[in-house]
């Protein structure tokens, strides 16, 4: 019988309300009791001036593995997630093959069971071989463990497959994921279409081709009862429109990616490629409606958006690097910089969306600190005060525009079923 | 010897300010209106050295220079290599079809592959916008945007002030309208900060799908009544529709686009009697200017290919002659 005692820190649980400095005790890998008194567990971990915190899950992360390990693999990635504070992540299935098979569900799974770093839970693809031509057999990928479904980070630019996808995860009650883009609108333009990409010259992608996919989305959520997940809302009026969707209670959640509501368009006047994201950063004026939206309550789910890219393929001209960032290891501190210092949320709320909103998002039974549940738990530093360094990174990909920055708070120790995975030794 | 005076006399070279200490030029947007003024004052010089018969000097001999241009040019490449060989440098021709780019290679390889040839000043052209400055955070010589995408084309935009100043004297207080596909272009940018700079009021003009509104916002009239504008204008400067970098027609079809903003005798007869025309060029003749006015009394189109050796020449002497550069150059062998 295994205890840990973690004890003197602020305990938040989002989803039981409890924000109270406290201890916390870890017996089995479970949570045994809240508030305990217990003086001789086999283990101490002294949580003074730290908050204590379900571990944080992740609803939009790249792994890359199978097929692009230049990238980052399942063991790298799951990993990066523990430095970040992450103790469940949802990978995309935007590997090579897609994960569009049994097969690649176990793959991923097993992978992650032998890496034992984060928990990794499986997004299925809604089409074959992520095509956005007709249903993978998404029964089939629920059996073996899939958790929800997306083509992401490529939109389902059918109208047809979106509305039978929606309609076929209703027996599964499983929620399709939907990166919300309208192809021919944003051209694979390298930044937001706006002031900023009109000075640079640089080929813009338009609100519109977010906002005009997002509508189809919700209408067709709303029409069929499918649950929607928007993945990553990042303009003003895809926020607008969800919060009305939600108040004509559709079944629809929306997350938002660290870096949308940490940086802007501006970003690009240093043509740097690792600002290259999609969506893509917009301007000041939509970053605002989205952290209204976060304060509010119409985007639920915070999330890295990690999006690793091997140095090679990002120092390359504007046009000709892909997409992407890498956030597992900054998205804990842009929360505490952008969303908690200036006021937007308390702690309580910003661990909400990265908690109990995501887990339940995903289905899955995590982000609780309820006794009984995995004991999954980040203790956290919010006044650490660090420089990031890429080339420190767990992640096997350096592609982030913040290093050198000066960034606040930081996990500090990780528990994954009982056992502390990073940090602290005991 | 019976060669001219001026050829006789040791010549020298315009004087660079000690306040000079640019290594780069990727754009006008960053650049001062002194600095903007000490460009062309220099241009001017050597124009006059170049008229007085002397064709070649040799002030910058023993540095080289590359022309990179990863995107078709004759003019702009071939100006700039005039305006290297009359300033006595060494030039050298890349050519990114017959390169490594074309194994494979990625640029910036290319790039520090071409500056271990003791390389002192690249001439860069690229389809992609940023990348000029991609590479000279990569490289350590000197590097001259001659293009990159949409983006800016200072050069361009500094030959267009030049001849309008010779013309007029001074660019303050001028209406100064750039007429065409605005959103897509470099030379339209390059023009336009500068311009803005020396105290010109800039118009831009064109199709609504080609001339964002949100140039208001950067201190730019936006018309799309070429109508309207041509009897308050002192300058026009006729700017190429760029078929070849747009996805989807943003305009129904070339006679449509030639009704409504070309430059043509009947428009010539309402504008001032001492309008300027110009055109960066290559002009596509009947669409975005008639040939009679392409050749008229007021077109100063080949006065802009002149000017442009001449300000080339003026950039390359300020950024590879002036002690600075070399001051920097041996700070980071160091």
């Amino acid at each position: 019988m295994s205890e840990i005692l973690i004890r003197n820190g602020r305990v938040i649980d989002p989803q039981s309300g409890l924000d109270e400095i406290t201890s916390l005790l870890v017996r089995d890998g479970l949570i045994a009791e809240v508030g305990s008194s217990t003086e001789n567990a086999e283990s101490v971990i002294d949580a003074s001036n730290r908050i204590v915190a379900p571990g944080l899950v992740d609803t939009h992360v790249q792994l890359r593995e199978p097929g692009f390990e230049e990238d980052e693999t399942i063991e790298s990635g799951s990993a990066a997630a523990l430095a970040g504070g992450f103790t469940s992540i949802a990978c995309l299935p935007n590997t090579d093959p897609p994960i569009d098979t049994p097969a690649g569900v176990e793959f991923v799974r097993q992978k992650a069971a032998r890496a034992c770093q984060a928990n990794v839970h499986v997004l299925g693809c809604i089409s074959k071989n992520r095509e956005g031509e007709e249903l993978a057999e998404i029964g089939t990928l629920v059996e073996s463990g899939a958790v929800a479904f997306s083509d992401a980070p490529a939109p389902l630019a059918s109208t047809d497959l979106m509305r039978r996808a929606l309609q076929y995860c209703l027996m599964f009650d499983k929620p399709i994921f939907s990166h919300a883009e309208v192809p021919e609108l944003s051209q694979e333009g390298i930044m937001h279409e706006g002031v900023t990409s009109l000075v640079l010259g640089l080929s813009g992608m338009p609100a519109d081709a977010e906002d005009v996919m997002t509508s189809r989305d919700l209408r067709l959520a709303e029409s069929t009862g499918g649950r929607l997940h928007l993945m990553n809302v990042s303009s003003r009026d895809s926020v607008e429109q969800v919060k009305r969707a939600k108040g004509r209670a559709a079944r629809v959640t929306a997350g938002i990616c660290a870096a949308h509501f940490s940086m802007t368009d501006q970003s690009l006047r240093s043509f740097d490629s690792n600002y290259k994201v999609n969506p893509p950063l917009r301007d000041q004026q939509h970053l605002e409606s989205c952290i209204a939206g976060l304060v509010d309550g119409t985007i639920d789910v915070i999330a890295s958006g990690h999006a690793p890219r091997a140095t090679e393929k990002k120092m390359r001209e504007l046009d000709l690097a892909p997409y992407g960032m890498v956030q597992l290891e900054t998205t804990l501190s842009l929360v505490i910089m952008n969303l908690i210092t200036p006021g937007h949320l308390d702690w309580p709320a910003a661990l909400a969306k990265l908690t109990s909103n995501p887990a339940s998002v995903l289905g899955i039974p995590k982000g609780t600190l309820a006794v009984g549940a995995d004991a999954d738990i980040v203790i956290i530093d919010p006044h650490a005060e660090w420089t990031l360094s890429a080339d420190d990174l767990v992640s096997r990909s350096k592609n982030t525009p913040l290093d050198g920055s000066t960034m606040l708070g930081r996990a500090e120790t990780v528990l994954v079923g009982g056992e502390v995975r990073f940090g602290a030794q005991l | 010897m019976n060669t001219v005076a001026a050829d006789t006399e040791p010549l020298a070279p315009p004087p660079i300010p000690s306040w000079w200490n640019r290594r780069h030029l990727l754009d006008t947007e960053s650049l001062s209106a002194e600095e903007i003024t000490v460009i062309l004052d220099t241009a001017e010089q050597f124009k006059q050295i170049t008229e007085q018969g002397r064709q070649k000097l040799s002030i910058l001999s023993g540095q080289v220079v590359a022309n990179m241009f990863f995107e078709d040019s004759t003019r702009t490449r071939t100006s700039f290599g005039l305006a290297a060989n009359r300033l006595g440098a060494d030039l050298v021709q890349f050519a990114s079809a017959s390169s490594s780019l074309s194994k494979g290679e990625t640029l910036i390889d290319t790039a520090k592959t071409i500056e271990a040839m003791h390389v002192d000043v690249m001439v860069v052209r690229h389809r992609t916008p940023g990348t000029p400055h991609l590479l000279s955070e990569n490289v350590d010589c000197a590097l001259i945007n001659a293009g990159d995408g949409p983006h800016e084309h200072p050069t361009q935009g500094l030959l267009d002030l030049l001849t309008i100043r010779q013309q007029r004297g001074s660019l303050e207080g001028l209406t100064v309208a750039l007429v065409g596909d605005i959103n897509h272009s470099r030379t339209a940018r390059s023009n336009i900060w500068a311009l803005k700079k020396l105290g010109a009021h800039v118009i831009v003009c064109g199709p609504s799908t080609l001339v964002s509104p949100h140039w208001e916002s950067l201190g730019v009239e936006v018309s799309y009544d070429f109508d309207e504008i041509v009897p308050r204008c002192d300058v026009l400067n006729l700017l190429r529709i760029q078929f070849e970098r747009q996805y989807t027609r943003p305009f129904p079809s070339v006679r449509e686009y030639a009704l409504l903003y070309a430059m043509n005798k009947e428009r010539m007869k309402r504008a001032r009697p001492d309008i300027l025309i110009m055109a960066p060029g290559p002009i596509n003749r009947g669409v975005e200017i008639t040939p009679d006015v392409a050749d008229g009394p007021h077109s100063v189109i080949l006065h802009q290919v002149s000017n442009g050796i001449a300000v080339r020449m003026a950039v390359l002497w300020l950024i590879a002659g002036s002690p600075a550069a070399g001051q920097q150059a041996d700070q980071e062998s160091e």
